[in-house]
């Protein structure tokens, strides 16, 4: 709760900031004087700073966090409008992250050190060394151009009038460039965490016990090493919500997928203030729920952990 | 807790490779910003030749849109990269092992309003605070320093007041305190030693972070317009995938390079050192 208030806090701290008044940083600069005074009247600008504060945090604790002018909409309605195309991508690389890496990371973890293991590491660690839209463009060069495989950009084939399955298809064709590349950066964490947290548990006690009794080496893996060994896999992909929405940010805009990324990109190109705030408000909310449910995840599973 | 060899990347002999393979890296990367003006074939702003040429042996990495010459474009990049990263780092350790220290070592309400705060300056999202500053302020190459050290001191912070938690328990910190030694002296010679190999690691790959969001930021056009930026050229490149592979691959190239080595080490200096909080290239 204090984090959330300090987020606001922030956002208005940005908005008096700026140079100039700040009913341009809430109503853009093309508006006329009567639409200024309305704005003025709204947010309270016309009165003292802590009061025009508390009107702020209140507008925003009822969920009004502002009109844009570019769409004439609220900013609120413009993003849910886009969300869905964002967690579309976001979800399918996370999924495409958790299962490749897995197995990369268990066969990896086999021999420490052996020619496999470093392999996969250099590998996994040069991607993650990249920039993502490096990566999406390189993607887009190689596998849509040259090879001609997979469509460029956009999320449905343009003037395309299907609906139903073919519909779903298209969008899934459409989808696997750019979840690839936004898996292959958290594939790198999570190969990693998978080998050490699988090495680690692999020379315990408990696992010598169980080989000691003949239990096979794939029943120790699944059974006895990886649920102890993927704990911490819970906690990192929380954590790491804010580089994944980033992320998906960026290559939304390599590969013109309409989702938040496209909007933050237009928002910015026409100056759209109130609605890149109402962005950085709501990707900062997402995050303090992330880790809140991080958090209530990793404490079912864990039974060691109690939440007071 | 001492980080035990088996959660590291790579064993001793090729973690020392690995590390060389980042020192080569990074001091290509630092050769090139240092003698940028020599290197370059041309003023990275200059119309130094035809548009959208392919490499050649005038311009090895080809030209851009407005026939710029993209290798003197890169080169020059590697300044502006290597500014930000370098005063990013700098700024970011100093709040951050401040921030840790007086938070583990006093305790009690400063430690609790400091990691209240670390808290939150974590959870805010750098890119897009970063998006909405430069929005609102203006591009410029100070307020993504500014940004970028905001959001990048509370990893720092943790780790130190972990650091000195363990710390201030023993011997020869009790030892001091009662031989009189002054605070500053208890936190500038006892502790600040004890915490600095684990911070320059954190640092290390921090800095990289911080390349692949200025980059980021600079792509998606948000550089400062008086300054070559890497992600700035990276940008360019987008209208161009049918006609100039080029502009796409070289700038991008440069980054992951960089990124890499300073990874690279910062693994190989991890395997070497006390590592409190198994700190690692992809926390």
């Amino acid at each position: 709760m204090p984090t959330v208030l300090g987020i606001v806090l922030i956002a208005f701290l940005l908005i008096h900031l700026a140079p100039g008044d700040p009913v341009m940083a809430l109503a853009g600069e093309h508006g006329d004087a009567a639409y200024y005074e309305f704005m003025r009247e709204r947010f309270g600008l016309n009165r003292s700073l802590p009061d025009q504060m508390l009107t702020y945090f209140a507008r925003v604790a009822s969920g009004d966090l502002g009109m844009s002018y570019v769409h004439g909409r609220s900013t609120a309605s413009l993003i849910m409008e886009r969300a869905p195309a964002t967690l579309l991508l976001t979800g399918s690389a996370l999924l495409l992250a958790v299962i490749v890496s897995i197995p990369l990371g268990a066969f990896a973890a086999r021999r420490p050190h052996g020619s496999w293991d470093v392999s996969i590491s250099g590998a996994v660690l040069t991607l993650y060394s990249a920039p993502a839209f490096w990566l999406g463009q390189l993607a887009i060069l190689a596998i849509a151009l040259k090879l001609g495989w997979l469509p460029v950009q956009g999320m449905t084939t343009a003037g395309d009038t299907q609906s139903g399955i073919m519909r779903a298809l298209d969008v899934a064709r459409h989808l696997i460039l750019p979840a690839m590349v936004l898996a292959s950066q958290e594939l790198a964490v999570l190969v990693r965490l998978t080998r050490s947290g699988l090495i680690d548990e692999l020379a315990r006690d408990h696992i010598r016990t169980a080989r000691a009794k003949g239990v096979t080496d794939a029943a120790i893996l699944i059974r006895h090493a990886m649920p102890r060994a993927l704990l911490p896999a819970v906690t990192v992909i929380g954590a790491r919500v804010g580089q994944l929405i980033a992320g998906a940010v960026v290559i939304e805009i390599v590969f013109g997928w309409p989702g938040i990324g496209r909007l933050l990109l237009t928002s910015l190109q026409n100056r759209d203030t109130p609605l890149l705030l109402a962005l950085f408000l709501v990707v900062s909310f997402t995050v303090v729920v992330a880790n809140l449910l991080t958090d209530l995840v990793h404490a079912a599973l864990d039974p060691r952990i109690t939440l007071r | 807790m001492v980080l035990d060899s088996a959660s590291l990347p790579s064993a001793p002999a090729s973690g020392r490779i690995a590390g060389a393979i980042g020192l080569v890296l990074i001091g290509v990367i630092i050769i090139a910003a240092l003698f940028a003006p020599w290197l370059a074939s041309a003023d990275p702003f200059d119309l130094a030749g035809p548009a959208l040429a392919g490499p050649s042996p005038n311009h090895i990495m080809g030209t851009d849109a407005i026939g710029r010459d993209l290798f003197s474009g890169v080169l020059y990049g590697t300044r502006t990269s290597l500014l930000i990263a370098i005063t990013v780092g700098a700024l970011a350790s100093a709040f951050g092992v401040t921030i840790g220290m007086i938070a583990g070592y006093y305790g009690g309400f400063a430690d609790d309003f400091l990691m209240r705060m670390t808290e939150l300056f974590q959870v805010l999202p750098r890119f897009f605070l970063a998006a909405v500053a430069i929005a609102l302020l203006g591009p410029g190459v100070d307020r993504v320093i500014v940004v970028l050290a905001l959001t990048s001191w509370p990893v720092l912070a943790r780790v130190v007041r972990a650091e000195i938690l363990a710390l201030k328990q023993l011997d020869f910190v009790l030892a001091s305190e009662a031989l009189g030694a002054t605070k500053f002296h208890l936190f500038k010679n006892v502790f600040l030693p004890h915490v600095l190999p684990a911070v320059l690691v954190l640092v290390g790959l921090l800095m990289g972070q911080v390349l692949l969001t200025e980059a980021s930021l600079g792509f998606i056009g948000l550089g400062d317009p008086n300054a070559m930026t890497w992600g700035t050229l990276a940008g360019q490149a987008q209208g161009f995938f049918r006609v100039a592979w080029w502009l796409a691959l070289f700038p991008g190239l440069a980054i992951s390079a960089t990124v890499l080595g300073l990874n690279l080490i910062a693994d190989a200096l991890s395997s070497r050192v006390q590592n409190p909080a198994g700190i690692s290239a992809t926390e």
